[in-house]
């Protein structure tokens, strides 16, 4: 029988109460007291100079109170990049500044270059139509090559070129690899296009923004994955607002994915509307707006060059990538295509040498940031394709070329030639699990079977490992991280024992407020129902880097977990008191204080209640109250790692391609909660299915976004997919924090895209089209079909 | 303003609304019941079903005064009449059928219509019928298994257990 509570057990999620009666609070559900509401105009074209705007007839308008363009914004800060990436060359990476609203020009369809406020959300739209704009177009920088190649159409005038930086990892390994690479026996190049993606949190981004002008405090209800972030961005970096004189509140936020990471310029215009107007301003995009003006994700063009003896023993990696960042750079943009990317390119396996270079490009397109995995999905995808072509290549089997090149169990802690050292892991045995749940035995009985139905059946195999639990400060700090990324957690025990558990994480969907109270009730041996989980309110929680990369639970986690060993440790010494003991003869265990060795003892609520009782506590030595907090920051980056294997069946007449199964093998070390793991992993598996088969922003020569709603940008629907088969028995604890805890967040949507490919490439081998040997996803029938004609 | 009057969840209400006002608008502004969510201007999503005079419809995509007369369900309506979960409500929790809930309230609500017209659903059925909600979080995976499981079916032998 599984555990019904603690740490292990499959609690149902308490939040699900509040979501499933429909009493939810989402941003747009929130409505203050005399507020007008905020409409922003967006350019429609992807590139032109800003001339006149002309804002008198709508300034009369009914109920308008205010209209905002980029000349109200022109002596305010920028929008800052997190992270500071220089060029091979030494020379440091080009910032161009992103303002509030666009200024002098327009750089992407949907850049927002005005903003209306009126009393009503109808009025302000109303307005924003009667404003005219005098937007002389440019010519559009849209393909990246093309952006390198002519450097004549700047996306900023300013630089004199559009590449952001040219980074090179590690270069002092690059003559070492070049001269493998020349001298190896056998060498498999792939050119790869790792697709652009859009989030899509079903939430659309929303924030509303209150000033009082009685004390001069702010306040920011908005749609953040991480509210303490967003207040130091838009306080000290844009607005110049004191951070303690703002306050940020996401309340239940409806997804992130990446995209709700970073702070964008609506969030500072609503503050700055409120201040001007004296009343609250909300906004919320509409859905056009989201798919215009959210961060995208991915946009790689990759050259990857593996070499390899000829039994299929690595020797050298080699990748050239151009990486798009779109026409601003986005709070984690530089960092996503660089350190999140080249320092994976080792994959699981012994890679004696490897390197990787990065150019990232400025487009006329949305900003391109992390998305769902960031970096590492591209990483990922990269190199098990090029695994799975050179496996061809040599004839060997695509499992035993893996297995021969795993990194094994008695090499940890390893330390890949591309700057991170993994502590833990046993690729082989989550391999072996995978054959099992894959039934990979049984391939051949399907394939007869979907033969006779004259369909082509595939199977695909690859293995992820991913850094995640973002991550240790001391070493993001020296490749160029300009925050740290730790994390904080309080815990404040009431009086009559119950908890307020106050987390730096943010829960989108996780479902932080069941898991992180299962991981503090086995620690203190009290009922999850004594715990509550409070989070995404910065007048509440201590300052925490919010939730992505995997972290909350090993980083945000492990915070609790110190936090709550400071009030054993106290609570410990109350019990000594109480118990005329010494504090170290106490001991604790399932909610209750004893004297060891005698028959003393007393119980958690006794010790809480004396703790704001404390009539007779020696007060030199012993405070009262029962609260602590504790800021963790991580010793090392987690390492998640997994084999996943799908099969397709392909319509040869078609090229439509059905996902006929898929089967999940991770190790996520300890595991808190395994239903919401296993959710975890079933979603990031769709993001990563729908990135394979059916996702991709389009934007033509002229940077229209031609994927710009549901009818053309193509979201996995539930009868794109079956269900999952997923496994977690492998466990190879993270060797560093206090729950031994790896993060499971992304593992899905890292792991499944090459999946994906390796089948359908599989499948049209066994087909007889043995003339294909890659597609670029979305593997959609038109291009599968394509392929496959001679 | 024009008035329009109709019966949601059970009660009588009314407002003066423009003639563009949506149900969707109307619900969450006039009656401040904000668990109907608009997840998109397209009327693709999904997070918005309501069910109008017993019929599943995206709230988004009906005017306000179209409404007049009806009787509408929404997800607050979806409870038991003592307070606790219904059925499918209580299925998506048991089977972890929702993350950021943002999709929940309009998948409940077509699941319902669905089990309505159809008591034992397949599972491509549930899939097919459900083609007009989105999903971010879930992969659908636990969505499918929750519907599967309200409608009295035996879902203990579906993989990933």
């Amino acid at each position: 029988m599984p555990k019904d509570h603690g740490i292990g057990a499959p609690m149902t999620r308490r939040e699900d109460v509040r979501f499933l009666m429909g009493r939810g609070t989402y941003t747009d559900d929130v409505n203050v007291q005399g507020q007008a509401h905020a409409v922003f105009l967006r350019s429609q074209v992807a590139h032109g100079r800003i001339g006149k705007i002309d804002t008198r007839a709508a300034a009369k308008m009914p109920g308008v109170l205010a209209i905002f363009t980029g000349e109200d914004f022109k002596d305010v800060g920028g929008n800052p990049a997190g992270w500071f990436i220089g060029s091979r060359d030494g020379t440091p990476m080009r910032e161009p500044k992103r303002p509030v609203l666009a200024h002098g020009k327009v750089r992407h369809v949907g850049d927002a270059y005005a903003a209306v406020v009126a009393e009503t959300y109808a009025q302000a739209r109303d307005a924003a139509e009667a404003i005219v704009a005098d937007i002389r177009e440019l010519p559009a920088v849209v393909d990246m090559a093309e952006a390198v190649r002519n450097p004549k159409n700047r996306v900023h005038d300013e630089l004199p070129d559009n590449v952001c930086f040219d980074w090179g990892w590690i270069e002092d390994n690059r003559a070492k690899v070049d001269a493998a690479i020349r001298a190896a026996p056998h060498v498999t190049t792939l050119h790869l296009v790792n697709n652009r993606l859009i989030p899509n949190a079903m939430e659309p981004r929303a924030s509303i923004g209150e000033y009082n002008p009685g004390t001069g405090d702010y306040r920011l209800t908005t749609t953040s994955q991480n509210p303490h972030l967003t207040r130091l961005l838009v306080a000290a970096f844009v607005l110049g607002i004191p951070e303690h004189k703002l306050t940020v509140v996401a309340p239940d936020v409806g997804g992130g994915f990446g995209s709700k990471i970073y702070h964008y310029g609506e969030e500072a215009l609503v503050l700055a509307a409120a201040r001007r107007l004296g009343r609250p301003v909300k906004w919320t995009a509409e859905r056009s707006e989201s798919f215009l003006a959210d961060a995208h994700g991915r946009d790689h063009v990759t050259k990857i060059e593996l070499a390899c003896e000829k039994d299929g023993t690595f020797i050298a990696i080699r990748t050239e990538t151009l990486a798009n960042v779109g026409a601003y750079l986005s709070n984690f943009s530089t960092v996503t295509p660089t350190f999140l990317h080249g320092t994976l390119m080792a994959g699981n396996y012994r890679v004696p040498n490897v390197y990787v270079n990065v150019k990232t490009v400025f487009t006329n397109t949305a900003p391109v940031d992390a998305y769902r995995g960031a970096g590492r999905p591209e990483a990922t995808f990269s190199i098990e394709r090029v695994i799975d072509v050179a496996a061809r290549e040599l004839g060997i089997d695509p499992i035993e070329i893996r297995r021969r090149n795993f990194i094994t169990p008695d090499m940890f802690p390893y330390t890949t030639p591309v700057g991170l050292q993994y502590d833990t892991g046993n690729y082989g045995a989550t391999m072996d699990r995978l054959v099992e749940i894959a039934d990979i035995a049984g391939f051949e009985q399907r394939r007869a079977e979907s033969a006779r139905k004259g369909l082509l059946r595939g199977l695909g195999v690859n293995c992820y490992i991913e850094a995640c639990g973002i991550a240790p400060s001391n070493l993001v700090g020296a490749l160029g991280a300009r925050v740290g990324l730790y994390d904080a957690a309080t815990v404040r025990v009431n009086a009559t024992g119950n908890l307020s558990i106050m987390t730096g994480a943010h829960s989108h969907g996780q479902g932080h407020e069941t898991a992180f109270a299962q991981v503090v009730a086995e620690r203190l041996g009290i009922p999850e129902s004594s715990i509550e989980i409070v989070h995404g309110d910065t007048s509440k929680i201590p300052f925490g880097m919010g939730s992505y990369g995997s972290r909350s639970l090993a980083v945000c986690g492990s915070a609790i977990v110190r936090a709550t060993d400071k009030i054993i440790a106290k609570a410990k010494k109350i019990a000594a008191h109480m118990m005329e003991a010494a504090p170290e003869d106490v001991e604790f265990r399932d909610g209750k204080f004893s004297v060891v060795g005698t028959d003393k003892s007393v119980d958690w609520g006794a010790v809480c209640l004396k703790a704001y009782v404390p009539h007779n506590f020696p007060h030199e030595s012993l405070e009262p109250g029962l609260e602590e907090t504790a800021f963790y920051d991580p010793a090392n980056f987690t390492y998640p790692a997994g084999a996943y294997a799908c099969e397709v069946e392909v319509d040869p007449g078609t090229g439509k391609v059905t996902i006929a199964s898929f089967a999940a093998a991770d190790d996520f070390g300890n595991i808190v909660n395994p239903l919401i793991v296993e959710g975890q992993v079933h979603g990031g598996l769709a993001q990563g299915i729908g990135q394979a088969l059916t996702e991709g922003a389009v934007y033509d020569s002229s940077g229209q976004l031609l994927t710009a709603s549901y009818m053309d940008y193509a979201m996995p629907r539930a009868d794109d997919l079956p269900f999952f088969r997923v496994d977690h028995s492998c466990r190879t604890p993270c060797t560093h924090n206090p729950l031994g805890v790896k993060g499971c967040g992304e593992a899905g949507a890292i792991g499944s895209p090459p999946a994906v490919v390796n089948a359908v490439i599989d499948a049209l081998h066994r087909g007889g089209y043995t003339h294909v040997r890659h597609i670029d996803m979305p593997l959609s029938p038109v291009r599968v079909w394509s392929a496959m004609q001679r | 303003m024009p008035k329009v009057t109709m019966t949601v969840n059970g009660m009588a209400v009314s407002g003066e609304v423009e003639g563009r006002t949506l149900l969707s608008d109307f619900l969450r502004d006039d009656l401040g019941l904000t668990g109907t969510h608009v997840g998109c201007d397209t009327s693709q999503c999904g997070a918005c079903v309501v069910h109008l005079d017993g019929a599943p419809v995206k709230a988004c995509s009906v005017f306000a005064l179209d409404a007049e007369g009806a009787k509408v369900t929404t997800i607050e309506g979806m409870a038991n009449p003592d307070g606790s979960l219904g059925v499918i409500q209580k299925a998506f929790q048991d089977h972890h059928g929702l993350q950021c809930g943002f999709c929940t309230p309009g998948m409940v609500m077509s699941a319902a219509a669905l089990l309505k017209e159809n008591r034992k659903p397949t599972e491509a059925e549930i899939r097919a019928y459900l083609d007009g909600n989105i999903c971010r979080c879930t992969g659908y995976h636990n969505i499918v298994k929750a519907v599967l499981a309200a409608s009295g079916q035996d879902v203990s032998r579906i993989a990933a257990e």
